[in-house]
């Protein structure tokens, strides 16, 4: 009986552990992704390591002194055991060291801030999020889009982060980490991806009523269809001035994509610059 | 739902109020507006009737024993644990209909959802987990340190009925105006005037000030009680360690409650005189906001689940028949929790930008605490191992804190890797989580505890069968509910949407509503339980006669069920770390001392309620703006003061042959019991460890 149950367990566990090769997290499209990922499981193997037993364990040792097992030996004075108080402050301490160990590589190697390291040229896209979209900038291409944005394949983007109004974090769930978009602030992470597909993008962090429509796709493509994408905004022919710019930061909900062929190449600056007030005599 | 005119231009009386903030056409809210005020009217007409309103003003609303407001306190809390379980079956329902065809979005609109996952929030945390807490440290903490009251009874009322206008603020808010839809830190600066001009956050800043200053002043009575007031012979080291685990809380909450009171009065001042500590412009740091508030937020968490470790130690000794193992250890994890708690809060915000090296630090800090949290564990595992476990109701509930607790542990220290939390920050993996250590250990311990103290409180023993039930209902339906959202986390499904659009998430939704039944039913069993119980309080099976229903090892078996306003006739001399265990084997146990003395005893005092609720009128004026109410409640709070200051006759004695008359009684109904002693200590010495070999 007992057999049979822990069988159907570790069963039901790979079973668990298979289909979650589906889960976006760990089926990563981006390199960074895919480490964070691996660590996860890992993190988790090793933990589960010490967590299994200590369930059973949890369970059993009622069930075999149960008040109605009067074979079981009973000693109501024995309170302490050096063995096994070694063995109860020893193990947490081996498994910690061990994550803590996990930890301290990951952080410094899975930092979101770290450029990645790749043979084509990095490039730059700069993101602002507002009530409730996320506009795009690209400062090299001078084009700007609204709850889209694209990327080469195999290319290391570093993206950096503000916003207009509230606290958000910007997020590519099927590519790797996220950070926050705060306004009067530059956030930043790079972010590579190693397949072409089209991935859902959000803000993580709950902004205003309008936060559940604040998606964005994120379409990585072939150099090629990069290059379509980038004719099919200029194709748009609409120029994103301060009044267009004023427009955007009305709140909206599930905000269409909007596409501008010309932006002003300052435009990252000036909005940070708006909340860090250059005028009010700060550097 | 405020009229703009009125934000800008308060009027002079009403301040911003107007006939629509009442929500009289809301399909929702209406017929709860309806029925509360119903409910209420009938309850009023019924005490009234009844003639009751003296005896509650005497006995109950005006009393100074630590009992009495310990049972209001578990009272208002389990009221409250209805109204926040309403909002979650309204969340879960909601998120499961926001992706069928036939509902679309679901059936709330942000407007109102936004409300009340806060409101969820605010609600699960002050008012129903802390409550449920104090109140039950209330109850048992001077008992089981032999005092006769707390160190300060008059404001430990004071505190009480701060808390209570907490209550009535938030529950306020659902029908007149509307509460913050900020989420339930209301993160600035989506909480400053510029982002939410509503009163919805001002209510979220006066229900917090007002019970948060509550909460400060309990932790400074519980320090100075277990430190001043513990009974002759009981050394720091022999303190139960409930009482150990009761002081670390306290101390925690003694320093982090006035960096809320602070970071609130801060927002305050943003919100009401344009201040900009906060704000987007002008110099605000809306990341500061953040800092402070987990500077609270996380040891507050630390300050939940802490006394729960305590209740989870003493219901699982006592029902193993057994001394507890390794309470040296148990102490010192419970010291180390208390100070790496303070720690550890940035890892709330790996995600802001703080960098590799900061981050690194945290997430190490974080999973320290996992350390002596599994040492805790082990030593609870080995208190039953060579015992004679006795399965009852509260076991139930620690043997399913032991499962789910360490899943809840696993899953934290996965957060704790910043490379983790980068993907999963704020995911619905974040929610699982907390719901996991804070419904697998704080609230299973609360209610060990509660199954354990009930007898004590009230005199009758809670159900068996029904609380069994309960556990077993509360524990499935955890994972029920939990496990598919631990799964969309995984997912990319992030937390706080009003609607999802993505069909894989679905069929977790569905699965996670069944959960939500489930627990539901288990708090429908939990609510039946101490209804049947306090109907057949007095029958056979019930009714607690002895004093000590469980066999009990610590000081408040050894008195009445539930005890004497003076609580112990005579308090012992202490020579044990289980005093009553020591005073059973030895014989000495529910014997009448040699002389009794008389007790001197706190009256009670009509200043706790009158002050205390006086802050209902200056947190609604403040809401509202309504200055002149503020004004007069201000007035009218000092002078209350000042005449309580004028006061003299604040204390009592109750004289020798009046104690003696009532622990007469008490000894003779554990007359009885003396035969059954000795033969415990026998039997207890016999299996001496050195005897075995």
């Amino acid at each position: 009986m007992k057999k049979k149950l822990f069988q159907s367990t570790m069963v039901f566990s790979l079973a668990l552990l298979l289909s979650g090769c589906d889960l976006v997290l760990f089926d990563s499209s981006g390199v960074t992704g895919k480490q964070i990922g691996d660590t996860i499981l890992l993190t988790m193997g090793l933990m589960l390591i010490v967590v299994i037993p200590t369930i059973l364990m949890s369970i059993w040792i009622p069930y075999k002194y149960h008040t109605s097992k009067k074979d079981e030996s009973y000693d109501p004075e024995w309170e302490h055991s050096s063995k096994i108080e070694f063995f109860a402050w020893g193990v947490p301490v081996v498994i910690i060291v061990v994550l803590a160990t996990i930890t301290y590589i990951t952080s410094y190697s899975l930092d979101p801030r770290k450029e990645l390291v790749s043979d084509k040229k990095p490039m730059t896209i700069q993101v602002v999020a507002m009530d409730w979209k996320w506009l795009f900038l690209f400062p090299e291409e001078k084009i700007a889009v609204v709850n889209e944005v694209s990327f080469p394949v195999d290319t290391p983007v570093e993206f950096l982060v503000t916003s207009q109004s509230t606290m958000n974090s910007f997020y590519i769930p099927k590519l790797g980490g996220q950070i926050y978009a705060m306004a009067g602030m530059e956030n930043r992470m790079n972010l590579m991806a190693h397949e072409e597909g089209e991935f859902r993008g959000i803000s993580s962090n709950y902004s205003g009523f309008g936060f559940s429509g604040m998606r964005f796709k994120a379409k990585v493509t072939s150099e090629e269809g990069f290059e379509e994408w980038k004719a099919g905004v200029r194709a748009s022919g609409q120029v994103l001035t301060d009044a267009e710019y004023d427009r955007l930061t009305e709140k909206t909900r599930d905000h269409e994509v909007e596409y501008f062929s010309s932006i002003n190449p300052l435009q990252f600056k000036n909005i940070i610059e708006s909340f860090t007030g250059a005028q009010n005599g700060s550097n | 739902m405020v009229q703009t005119d009125l934000i800008k231009d308060p009027h002079v009386l009403t301040g911003k109020l107007h006939w629509g903030v009442i929500p009289f056409h809301d399909p929702v809210v209406a017929p709860v507006m309806f029925a509360a005020i119903f409910g209420g009217l009938l309850l009023v007409a019924f005490v009234t009737y009844k003639k009751m309103w003296g005896y509650l003003w005497n006995e109950w609303f005006t009393s100074v024993d630590h009992k009495k407001i310990g049972i209001m306190y578990c009272i208002a809390a389990l009221v409250m644990l209805v109204r926040g379980f309403s909002d979650a079956i309204l969340m879960r329902t909601h998120q499961a209909l926001s992706l069928s065809d036939e509902f679309g979005e679901g059936f709330l609109p942000p407007e109102h959802y936004d409300q009340i996952f806060t409101a969820h929030g605010v609600i699960m945390i002050f008012f129903v987990a802390t409550p449920l807490m104090v109140g039950i440290m209330n109850v048992v903490m001077p008992l089981q340190i032999g005092a006769r009251d707390v160190a300060f009874p008059f404001l430990n009322s004071l505190s009480f009925y701060l808390f209570l206008v907490g209550v009535l603020l938030i529950n306020l808010s659902l029908f007149v105006g509307e509460f913050a839809a900020t989420g339930w830190l209301a993160y600035t600066p989506l909480s400053g005037i510029e982002f939410s001009p509503g009163v919805g956050v001002d209510y979220w800043i006066w229900a917090l000030q007002i019970s948060g200053i509550g909460t400060t002043l309990t932790a400074v009575n519980f320090v100075a009680t277990i430190l001043k007031m513990r009974a002759p012979g009981m050394t720091m080291w022999k303190m139960p360690v409930f009482t150990w685990t009761t002081f670390c809380a306290n101390i925690i909450a003694l320093v982090i409650f006035p960096i809320l009171t602070v970071a609130i009065a801060q927002l305050t001042l943003d919100r009401y005189f344009d201040f900009n500590f906060f704000t987007n412009d002008d110099g605000g740091n809306q990341m500061m906001w953040v800092n402070l508030v987990w500077a609270w937020g996380h040891p507050e968490v630390y300050f939940l689940v802490l006394p729960a470790f305590g209740m989870i130690s003493e219901v699982t000794a006592t029902f193993s028949r057994k001394r507890l193992f390794g309470y040296v250890s148990l102490v010192w994890a419970t010291i180390a929790i208390t100070i790496l708690s303070f720690l550890v809060w940035l890892h709330h915000f790996f995600t802001m930008g703080s960098g590799a090296s900061v981050n690194a630090f945290f997430g190490i800090m974080t999973m320290i605490i996992g350390i002596p949290t599994g040492v805790k564990l082990y030593n609870w595992i080995f208190t039953m191992y060579k015992g004679r476990v006795e399965l009852s109701a509260s076991m139930w509930w620690v043997i399913a804190m032991l499962v789910t607790f360490t899943v809840g542990g696993m899953t934290g220290v996965m957060l704790s890797i910043p490379a983790n939390d980068f993907v999963l920050h704020n995911s619905m993996f974040v929610p699982a989580h907390f719901h996991n250590v804070l419904i697998g250990g704080a609230v299973y311990g609360f209610f060990a505890g509660f199954t354990y103290w009930f007898p004590k409180a009230t005199g009758a023993k809670l159900n068996e069968t029904l609380g069994k039930w309960s556990v077993a209902l509360w524990f499935f339906g955890y994972f029920f509910a939990w496990v598919p959202l631990y799964y969309t986390g995984f997912d990319g499904m992030t937390r706080r949407l009003q609607y999802i659009d993505n069909p894989e998430w679905q069929l977790p939704m569905y699965v996670a509503l069944i959960g939500v039944a489930m627990l539901a039913a288990g708090i429908a069993a939990q609510i039946a339980n101490i209804v049947i119980t306090i109907y057949k309080r007095n029958e056979p099976g019930y009714k607690d006669v002895t004093g000590d229903p469980w066999d009990g090892h610590t000081l408040e078996w050894y008195t009445t069920s539930p005890p004497q306003f003076y609580n112990f006739g005579d308090v012992p001399y202490i020579n044990d770390r289980d005093p009553l265990l020591d005073m059973k084997q030895k014989g000495t146990a529910y014997k009448r001392p040699e002389k009794y003395e008389r007790i001197h005893m706190p009256k009670n005092s009509w200043a706790g309620p009158v002050i205390g609720l006086l802050t209902l009128p200056l947190g609604f004026g403040f809401v509202w703006h309504i200055w002149w109410m503020v004004y007069v409640s201000v007035a009218a709070i000092f002078a209350a003061w000042v005449k309580l200051n004028f006061e003299r006759d604040k204390d009592y004695y109750v004289e020798v042959p009046e104690v003696e008359e009532i622990e007469g009684q008490f000894l003779k109904s554990n007359e009885g019991r003396h035969y059954y002693f000795e033969q415990h200590a026998k039997h207890y010495k016999k299996w001496k460890p050195s005897d075995q070999k």
